[in-house]
């Protein structure tokens, strides 16, 4: 059975007038569907290269990424990607910043209409039950910057989910915000991603973070990033991110995955 | 935590004070508390000093002025005076010249506006979808855009004739290179996280235009509109002097040459309504996009 998604060889560099930096080394791993994967690594290991590269726009320059055994730059419509800022667009309400990846996607299948045709009002009625659903009902009309900084993020979850991707990449979605408002939303959305079923990638530098939210952890090492350790979770079918910290698990993952971060820094 | 308070009024609105506290969705709209309407009453009272300064300063110039040409202190034949210029003004609006005159530069001043508007608009939306063309068109787009630009007219009388042609060539030379660098610019410095968030979403180049860069440059679009409207009526002056025989910049020189100071007064204190008026147009135009 071929895995869900599948990183074979990976290795990237970039490149400048001044030479060129390995940012990924041979890396290899696959994801279940319905999988939660996360991703640590010290900053500037290429964590975020690594995402980059699972989104499809940038081309590996080395080894393969499948997805369902279809190369990944060919299904990029199946995945999403939910960036470290929320990138809402001051300029629309909420409603239009959530619909902002369907009118996208409907333009690029009839590219020749010269005015964006209108939502289906389907489509519209879905994006309004969706923002009832996660608590932003009542700003579908807001503009952005009347909003929290966790309702943005939900909101931005929004825009990826209405995509209705199989696979999402989160980069680092909860860093911008402050750290209570950090506790509730990665539970908020975690949940969510839980109740959907979704195979999700969370890439970040929080460990607690990480051990709180994932199903599996991958360390990667300083740059150029090559995976250093797999650590599986088992929290006894415990998803809620808030009551995982509590059981005692919790340290003991943590304190696991610090070591292996601190073991290869020397 | 006053000046908190001041700051949020004077960028909420500059030219009304809200009878009321404007917005109606908090508590404390019903019942503006002691402090509040002190704070109103305080810049509303600003406010109008400002209005009578602004009039007293023009009032109190034409009155000084008036005076000393009609007590010989100014030489009115030299420096014309307000009464004379409103005896000129009444004379040339009986003719209807003077509506003539104004009416001609107007519409060239739009004209080339609008021509400035399209190329500047299109041409830095080329540059930008091309980014060799940008890199290689920079230095010649710097030397043009510091160009002193009266220096073409000559050239342009001789290529295109004394006409309605060489004054809105000269405008639009005046205008549109630094429209074009001042859109490009702000083109490229379009947040890349916004550009990538399009990009993620499956959006092309076209999305990434439509969606984000012309959106979030509205502000800079307006900003360099109001800058090429003035530029505008620069070139066309200056085309005027060279190559016309109507416009407010055809009767300053004619009434130079003539010596009749009080046309050439009248001509330019026209000029300062008209960029008056544009300034206010532009202005509206703002507010409608708010």
């Amino acid at each position: 059975m071929t895995p869900f998604l599948e990183i074979s060889g990976v290795s990237h560099s970039y490149h400048t007038l001044e030479g060129e930096t390995k940012a990924l080394s041979h890396i290899s791993f696959t994801v279940q569907k319905g999988e939660f994967l996360a991703i640590v690594g010290p900053s500037g290991c290429g964590k975020t290269t690594l995402l980059t590269l699972l989104d499809g726009l940038v081309l590996p320059e080395e080894g393969s990424i499948r997805l369902e055994g279809q190369p990944v730059e060919s299904a990029r419509r199946r995945i999403g990607y939910m960036f470290q800022k929320d990138c809402l667009f001051e300029w629309r309400s909420i409603l239009e910043n959530v619909s902002l990846g369907l009118e996208i996607r409907q333009r690029a299948s009839s590219p020749h209409s010269a005015p964006a045709p209108p939502l289906p009002p389907d489509a519209q009625e879905e994006l309004l039950s969706m923002l009832k659903t996660y608590g932003l009902a009542s700003f579908a009309g807001a503009r952005p910057s009347e909003l929290s900084g966790g309702m943005r993020q939900r909101a931005a979850l929004i825009r990826t989910l209405a995509l209705k991707p199989d696979l999402l990449l989160l980069d680092e979605p909860f860093s911008a915000l402050d750290y209570q408002t950090r506790l509730t939303v990665c539970d908020d959305i975690c949940s969510i991603l839980r109740s959907q079923k979704k195979t999700a990638i969370l890439v970040t530098h929080d460990l607690s973070e990480a051990v709180s939210a994932a199903d599996r952890i991958l360390v990667l090492s300083a740059r150029p990033g090559s995976i250093r350790a797999e650590i599986p979770l088992d929290f006894a079918g415990e998803t809620s991110p808030i009551r995982r910290r509590n059981l005692p698990e919790f340290s003991k993952y943590f304190n696991q995955v610090w070591k292996e971060m601190q073991s290869h820094e020397s | 935590m006053k000046a908190d308070r001041d700051r949020k009024y004077s960028a909420a609105d500059r030219d009304a004070v809200p009878e009321a506290v404007p917005d109606s969705k908090t508590p404390e709209a019903k019942a503006p508390s002691a402090a509040q309407l002190d704070y109103l009453r305080r810049t509303r009272l600003v406010r109008s000093q400002v209005r009578i300064c602004r009039v007293m300063v023009f009032v109190l110039f034409l009155a000084l002025w008036e005076l000393g040409a009609s007590t010989g202190a100014v030489d009115d034949f030299i420096f014309s005076s307000p009464s004379r210029i409103a005896r000129c003004f009444w004379s040339m609006a009986q003719d209807g010249s003077i509506f003539f005159h104004t009416g001609v530069t107007l519409w060239e001043t739009v004209l080339s506006f609008l021509i400035t508007s399209a190329l500047g608009l299109t041409l830095a939306i080329l540059l930008w979808a091309c980014p060799v063309l940008s890199q290689v068109a920079e230095p010649y787009l710097m030397m043009l855009n510091s160009l002193p630009k009266s220096a073409l007219a000559p050239l342009l009388i001789v290529w295109l004739g004394a006409n309605l042609r060489t004054i809105v060539a000269s405008a639009v030379s005046v205008a549109v290179f630094g429209s074009i660098m001042t859109l490009f610019t702000s083109f490229s410095r379009t947040d890349p996280d916004l550009i990538r968030l399009v990009r993620s979403l499956g959006g092309g180049k076209g999305a990434v235009l439509t969606k984000v860069l012309l959106p979030s440059s509205i502000p800079l679009l307006i900003n360099s509109m109001k800058v090429s409207l003035g530029l505008c009526l620069v070139g066309v002056i200056i085309g005027e002097f060279l190559a016309a025989d109507a416009g407010l910049g055809y009767l300053i020189i004619y009434g130079q040459q003539t010596f009749s100071m009080d046309q050439v007064v009248l001509s330019i204190v026209l000029l300062c309504l008209i960029s008056a008026l544009f300034f206010q147009g532009i202005s509206l135009l703002e507010r409608r996009l708010h």
